[in-house]
């Protein structure tokens, strides 16, 4: 057994500290990968018993003591051999100042020839990380008192609710009825202060999405005309309305949340649906990668918790979602199958973490499946085609197998029986990122893996740049399958 | 029960600073406000269950026997026999734990006792602002950055 014993020095009261600490689900990462964990199983943060899930890391909170200010955990699953892993965190107020002092235990026993290793990787990955995020959220908190993503210590604080006076002229997209590109006219609107719960932002880059395609003619039931599409954007925030905490003029935010009326230089959104932008992330990359890069966090470790050494099947796998999920789900350690329909996005497929591309038209794929993985099949399968796909992506399944839906570019799904599953002992999911991201601690610990994923080198950069006044060509190109990877519009 | 609580940062690794303190019989060197101190019986200022008879500034005499004394925790342990304060079962704790990420010590000192209740507030004032503070702000002193 070996025992690390690390400590720090924080400028902040201890409250302030004890605040974010004991959030456990957002305070401090569970170790190297991921930069916050996902709460299991409906636990409330900060109540003993729960566990925190990131990546293949699983941690338990086993104590927690108000009174003095300490608590300890322990691993339960973890990708390394970190046996018997407990740690201890304690606070102590430094009553000749406002600091606080902060101790963390770590005891595990491991193998001898590792030993080493691990102690230094626990020291730095997991202690100072964690020493590091907890100090910059303090001094976030402190420079602006506002947090969103740790609510308790937002909600604490008095309301910000700054005003510029008056509306503000913008020019948007609007579509008048449905139809074509042409529908997409280009106009000038007057933006009203934010309401209660909202926020006004002046948008730098818009997401450009296919579902702003199926709103603009009418597939999707989500823009009533008039009206002007988009679902994800980010800027600055220009000022908020009564009851937003956690934002102030000038933060950097991104959201990909309805109601459409993304296309727009200047927009009111609810605070709810507002993320921070992290530094060292831009803002056309947060636009592009805010609605796909969610879902292919979702998918991954929500939906389904993708392991390594999982085989995993991913339809289109050189569009915006699949060019994510491949490279994410490589970095998790799975090994990586993936539809495609021509050799070029094969290629791209591959040069993205697709250990096998195989080029078909959502159809076709079984056979290429069963080679490539000698007849076993797939632990999970992304299938975002549909009612084309559904059956022989069943098949594709490996004894108890997961068949993850997400979406349906061919059409809906054909009813079928559920018996069929009792022959695999398959699971089904039709999942929906929307009802995930409606509880805003989810999508702030979903945005969290999201931009630390990013920040590791997940490529989520827009690849086509167009004008907002040029969101009918952006569309046709769009269609015409002539864009590749993410796109922005920018105002 | 009053409880007084003082804390600080050092800054000189714990060693450094345990190295000034440990001794049971030093109180001189780094508590402002006491005088002169001995140790009864001759016995060393390290074992446990020896009594410091000292005086203070003011006057006052104390009696304060060792209960625990960790080379490992960095921390000492003592009770009050004898003082001119009208505390009862007063047991004090002094600790240093190494700030890991410098070259700085945390330290923390607490008592508990008991008074008359009127006198718990002052009591509590008069030992952690009148004694324990200034004696970390001694070795704040002694050990401050050049």
């Amino acid at each position: 057994m070996v025992e690390i014993v690390r400590s720090t020095v924080l400028d902040a009261p201890l409250e302030a500290v004890w605040q974010l600490l004991r959030d456990f689900a957002t305070a401090v990462p569970i170790p190297v990968a991921d930069a916050v964990g996902a709460l299991e199983g409906g636990k409330d943060a900060a109540s003993v018993g729960a566990s925190r899930i990131a990546g293949p890391w699983r941690e338990r909170l086993i104590e927690l003591d108000e009174r003095n200010h300490s608590l300890r955990t322990c691993l339960v699953d973890s990708p390394l051999p970190l046996y018997g892993y407990v740690a201890r965190q304690q606070l102590r107020r430094i009553t000749d100042g406002e600091g606080t002092f902060w101790q963390w235990r770590a005891s595990f026993a491991t193998d001898p020839y590792r030993e080493a290793d691990l102690v230094a990787r626990v020291a730095d990955e997991v202690i100072a990380a964690g020493f590091a995020t907890i100090r910059a959220r303090v001094a976030r908190t402190r420079a602006s008192s506002s947090l969103p993503s740790v609510s308790r210590v937002a909600r604490a604080s008095a309301p910000v609710a700054r005003r510029e006076e008056g509306p503000i002229e913008t020019s948007l997209v609007m579509v008048s009825r449905h139809g074509g590109p042409e529908v997409l006219e280009n106009a000038q609107a007057n933006v009203l202060p934010p309401g209660p719960g909202q926020v006004r932002v002046r948008q730098t880059a818009i997401g450009l999405n296919y579902i702003d395609v199926y709103c603009r003619t009418g597939a999707y039931p989500l823009l009533t005309p008039p009206g002007t599409p988009g679902m994800e954007a980010a800027g600055q925030v220009i000022d908020v309305g009564d009851g937003v905490v956690g934002f102030l003029p000038g933060d950097r935010v991104v959201y990909a949340a309805p109601p459409v009326g993304a296309y727009a230089g200047v927009r009111n959104v609810t605070a709810d649906s507002l993320v921070i932008i992290p530094d060292g992330i831009d803002d056309e990359t947060a636009a592009a990668a805010m609605l796909k890069g969610l879902s292919a966090e979702y998918l991954l470790n929500r939906v389904h918790r993708v392991r390594a050494g999982d085989r995993v099947l991913v339809h289109s796998a050189a569009g915006g979602v699949g060019l994510l999920l491949c490279q994410w789900a490589k970095k998790l350690g799975a090994v990586v199958l993936g539809t495609v329909s021509t050799p070029d996005k094969a290629r791209l497929a591959r040069e993205h973490g697709c250990d096998y591309p195989i080029i078909s038209r959502g159809t076709d794929f079984l056979k290429p499946v069963q080679d490539a993985t000698k007849g076993k099949g797939c632990d999970v399968v992304y299938d975002g085609i549909g009612r084309a796909s559904f059956l022989e992506s069943f098949e594709a399944l490996a004894p108890l197998g997961h068949l993850v839906s997400y979406g349906q570019a061919s059409g809906a799904l054909a009813p079928f029986d559920p018996a069929i599953l009792s022959r695999k002992s398959a699971s089904l999911s039709r999942p929906v990122l929307f009802h995930y991201t409606a509880n805003p601690e989810t999508l702030r610990a979903m945005a969290a893996n999201l931009f630390a994923a990013i920040g590791e080198g997940l490529r989520a950069s827009p690849r086509q740049r167009y004008k907002l006044s040029d969101a009918a060509r952006a569309h046709r190109d769009l269609e015409g399958r002539r864009t590749v990877g993410a796109s922005v519009l920018v105002p | 029960m009053p409880r007084v609580y003082v804390s600080s940062v050092i800054d000189a690794p714990a060693e450094r600073v345990w190295a000034e303190i440990r001794d049971f019989n030093a109180l001189p060197r780094w508590v402002p406000a006491v005088a002169e101190s001995r140790i009864e019986g001759n016995a060393p200022g390290d074992q446990v269950g020896c009594v410091r008879a000292f005086t203070l500034k003011d006057g006052g005499a104390l009696r304060e026997k060792l209960l625990a004394l960790s080379d490992f925790d960095y921390a000492v342990s003592y009770s009050i026999l004898e003082s001119p304060m009208g505390v009862s079962n007063y047991v004090a704790t002094l600790r240093l734990a190494p700030v890991t990420d410098g070259e700085r010590c945390f330290a923390e000192w607490t008592a508990e006792f008991e008074c008359e209740p009127a006198r718990a507030e002052d009591l509590v004032e008069r030992i952690g602002r009148g004694v324990f503070q200034p004696a970390f702000d001694e070795l704040k002193k002694k050990f401050g950055r050049r």
